[in-house]
């Protein structure tokens, strides 16, 4: 926890993080910032998808089409502050030398994408089923 | 057949690291693009609510404030000297993604 808020604190520091380590070779920084970047992708597709689940699904039970929806938004919400945490880490582990940080995050995404795509077929079929 | 040796002085960088960069930042700013554009279509859907149009503007204004992050991005890109250029810096990253945070609520805004 304390990490964390630590963590948060460099978000907005950008000199704080020079004063640690060497600066690395700028095309591992060229490629962290494309690989948050794709991560800003990825959330603002989940972003994206709520608004699709929202406007495409309209004979859909107000409940459940406002509750895919917003899983949908909050999975978008956390990606983003995941990609931004998750670049600054690396960005601070390339400066010290050390390893890269190691993350069940894309894991724990894969999980939910997959059990939303399930819960939208199951109501997709007991749609036209009923 | 012996290869030419390269003339010019300055170095060249065989993996285009910052024109890869530049279409990265160019393909989230479509993305962004799409969203605010489902926006406008959520809007469009029921174009009663004064709640729902404040959402909107919200969402362009965070549509113009990603294109404006990115626009500063790419031209800090394009203008590195030979050491490469600068990195990113962690507020800029911070903002362009916090961005994306509100775009999210504004969304759930204008859903319910």
């Amino acid at each position: 926890m304390i990490e964390l808020v630590r963590n948060v604190r460099l978000w907005f520091a950008p000199q704080q993080i020079r004063h640690e380590g060497s600066t690395p070779d700028y095309r591992f920084s060229l490629a962290n910032e494309r690989t948050f970047l794709a991560w800003l992708r990825t959330a603002l597709a989940l972003i994206g998808g709520g608004f699709a689940v929202d406007q495409f699904l309209p004979d859909l039970r107000w409940a459940w089409r406002a509750g895919l929806a917003l899983a949908l938004l909050g999975a978008g919400v956390l990606c983003a502050l995941r990609a931004v945490n998750h670049w600054i880490r690396c960005e601070r582990a390339m400066r010290r030398g050390e390893d890269l940080p190691v993350s069940r995050f894309p894991a724990v995404l894969s999980i939910v994408v997959a059990v939303v795509a399930v819960a939208m077929v199951v109501v997709v079929l007991v749609g036209w089923a009923g | 057949m012996n290869t030419p040796a390269p003339k010019e002085p300055e170095r060249r960088d065989p993996g285009l690291q910052p024109e890869r960069t530049r279409l990265a930042w160019r393909r989230t700013t479509l993305s962004c693009t799409v969203a605010a554009v489902l926006a406008a279509k959520a809007v469009l859907h029921d174009r009663d609510s004064a709640a729902g149009i404040v959402a909107f503007a919200c969402c362009c204004v965070l549509w113009l404030a990603f294109l404006g992050l990115a626009h500063r991005r790419i031209r800090a890109l394009a203008g590195g000297g030979p050491a490469g250029p600068a990195a990113l810096a962690p507020r800029h990253g911070t903002v362009a993604a916090l961005c994306t945070v509100a775009l999210a609520v504004c969304a759930a805004a204008l859903i319910f």
